[in-house]
């Protein structure tokens, strides 16, 4: 019987010639991942350590990624402290991949390991993240994992104790019509698997349509698969993954793609058709209680946001700068728009896109997690409607439980970022 | 097998931005977090912080409780009340944090129970001594329990690296 790509992936990194679904393996990781709450990370990392004797050394600080997103610049002294102890074990334990709070450099982790060329086919990439699923879209095996499981990793060098997932296979038929994008399909998709419709499942991406989807969409399609309770999103590597590693990644190395067996054995296979697909809404408080926008058109809302892990990428402030040109954010709506990183701000600026936004009275903030989580800025008032391109729209997940969150693509926030209402962007006006 | 009280009862789908709300995340150390659980139910926040839910009281949830973000918080902030959570099932990063950090938790898929009920809780099935109903327990996988009976990921861990060195 063939083996799924993430059972071939995690084969290899266990040192095993094939593994079985349900079986227990400790595989070598090749990229740690951690924000902010590194911080916590250290704590633990230090806690392992008390009273064995040993010098509490990270295994290999090569393989270790930190990067300040989710607060950035520090909203509090108590956030600027742990930033700070941060660094420091960041000096002193000689950690090369470390993304501080930077205009150039700096970016959400999501974003940071795909552009710099940390996440290579083949790898396990941990992250103490939940979307750290995002990394599959490089055709790496990339799970979240909390901070004492990260500590014992600094510690090992390996995961402990993980089950082999089986894995859904997606295929995903056809092209996606104009104004629909892989947000629209992941939130489609969510919507028909259910919350938990894939937990401790991995959603593996086949089909006609990954041709025209590029690494950036393949990020969005990955990233939410969590939502769906998956434990992680995969893309099989292919051409658009290595020109996407050398030519905006920068990637000069081998790049050795692991892929599924023909003959694979899938839990069950799901099939998407993008021809007959219709821009997507995820309506409070869950996500996977999605609606085509039409269901939902004519809802005003208070305060829109572009951006995140799941939508800052330079194609998605393209979308929004598009619709949004030579227009005016309507009256009594705020537009909210945060980079994924540093970079794509640079980009976004030399290509127009900032100006533009900001000429239609766009609120342009720096790159990071922004408003997403509701630790930082952009907070909801009591009653206030909020649409946005981030991932999830748990209720207080803006920061007030008496608010609302839609979750939704670029295209459909610009367009209802012109009338105010959610909107349609297939209709005339946002053209 | 243990008789426990139900302090809380919830429905499917519990974030852990209910359990721990992200507005809290800048505090992170386990002794800190349990302030914060269940944050924005201001009525069982204020009994959790008044010490006026015993140890080992449970709290009752419907499918995929801790789904959402991987913040270790919402399980140390459950720890530090001694909280049991019953759930018909868990998220995958919930689960494995509370597994981590001896939160402990009860999947059984067809638990039904309301505040104040008593339940019976073993290992292989609850009894709910209220109502009468009676639910299995699915048993958590051998891998995990592994770190269960060896105290939590730390001392797991730490006894791995004495080992090794």
């Amino acid at each position: 019987m063939g083996q799924t790509a993430v059972q071939k992936i995690l084969a290899r990194a266990s040192g095993r010639r094939e593994v079985a679904v349900g079986d227990v393996v400790e595989p070598a990781v090749d990229l740690a991942m951690s924000h902010e709450n590194a911080a916590l990370v250290i704590n633990q990392f230090r806690e392992i350590y008390q009273g064995t004797g040993l010098e509490p050394r990270v295994w290999d600080p090569a393989k270790i990624a930190i990067i300040f997103d989710h607060r950035v610049p520090a909203e509090s002294a108590k956030t600027a402290s742990n930033q700070k102890r941060v660094r420091e074990f960041v000096a002193a334990s000689g950690i090369t991949k470390f993304h501080d709070i930077r205009g150039d450099r700096g970016g959400i982790c999501h974003q940071i390991l795909p552009e710099y060329g940390y996440v290579r086919p083949g790898q396990v990439v941990v992250g103490t993240d939940s979307h750290t699923t995002s990394h599959g879209a490089l055709g790496a095996f990339a799970f979240g994992i909390g901070a004492t499981e990260m500590a014992s990793v600094w510690a090992l060098g390996y995961a402990v104790n993980i089950q082999v997932p089986g894995t859904i296979r997606v295929n995903l038929w056809g092209a996606p019509p104009a104004m629909v994008s892989a947000k629209d399909v992941i939130l489609h998709l969510v919507g028909t698997l259910g919350a938990a419709g894939a937990t401790f499942r991995v959603l593996e991406f086949h089909g006609e349509a990954l041709a025209a989807l590029n690494t950036s969409a393949r990020l969005t399609l990955c990233n939410m698969a969590v939502e769906a309770g998956a434990t992680s999103g995969i893309v099989p590597a292919d051409a658009e993954t290595e020109r996407y590693l050398r030519d905006e990644a920068g990637v000069a190395e081998a790049i050795e793609p692991v892929l599924p067996d023909p003959d694979a054995a899938y839990e069950r296979t799901v099939d998407v058709d993008l021809d007959a697909l219709v821009p997507q809404v995820a309506c409070p408080h869950t996500v996977d209680n999605v609606r085509p926008v039409t269901g939902v058109a004519g809802r005003p809302v208070d305060q829109i946001v572009i951006g995140s892990c799941t939508n800052g990428r330079l194609d998605d402030l393209a979308v929004a700068a598009r619709i949004l040109k030579g227009k005016t954010v309507a009256p009594g709506t705020r537009l909210l728009v945060f980079p994924a990183s540093g970079r794509i701000y640079g980009q976004a600026v030399a290509a127009g896109y900032v100006a533009d936004l900001v000429a239609a009275g766009a609120v342009v903030m720096n790159a990071g997690c922004g408003p997403c989580l509701g630790v930082h800025e952009g907070a909801l008032g009591d009653g206030e409607v909020a649409l946005s391109t981030t991932n999830r729209n748990f209720k207080g997940r803006m920061g007030n439980p008496a608010s609302e969150v839609y979750l939704c693509s670029p295209a459909v926030a610009a367009a209802s970022a012109v009338t105010g209402v959610i909107t349609d962007p297939r209709e005339g006006g946002a053209r | 097998m243990s008789a426990a009280t139900v302090v809380l009862a919830l429905g499917d789908d519990v974030s852990t931005d209910a359990i721990y709300p992200g507005r809290f995340m800048a505090t992170v150390l386990p002794a800190e977090t349990p302030q914060y659980a269940f944050a924005d139910d201001t009525a069982f926040n204020a009994k959790l912080k008044a010490g006026e839910v015993p140890a080992g009281s449970v709290i009752v949830a419907g499918r995929n409780f801790g789904c959402g973000s991987s913040r270790e918080q919402a399980a140390s902030a459950l720890k530090g009340h001694e909280l049991v959570v019953v759930a018909r099932s868990f998220a995958r990063i919930f689960l494995q944090n509370a597994i981590n950090l001896g939160l402990e938790l009860v999947e059984a898929p067809d638990i039904e129970a309301a505040p104040g009920d008593r339940l019976g809780v073993g290992a292989t099935e609850i009894v709910n001594l209220t109502s009468g109903r009676r639910c299995a327990v699915r048993p958590l996988p051998a891998a995990r329990q592994a770190i269960i009976d060896a105290g939590g990921l730390i001392a797991y861990t730490r006894r791995r690296l004495v080992a090794r060195s």
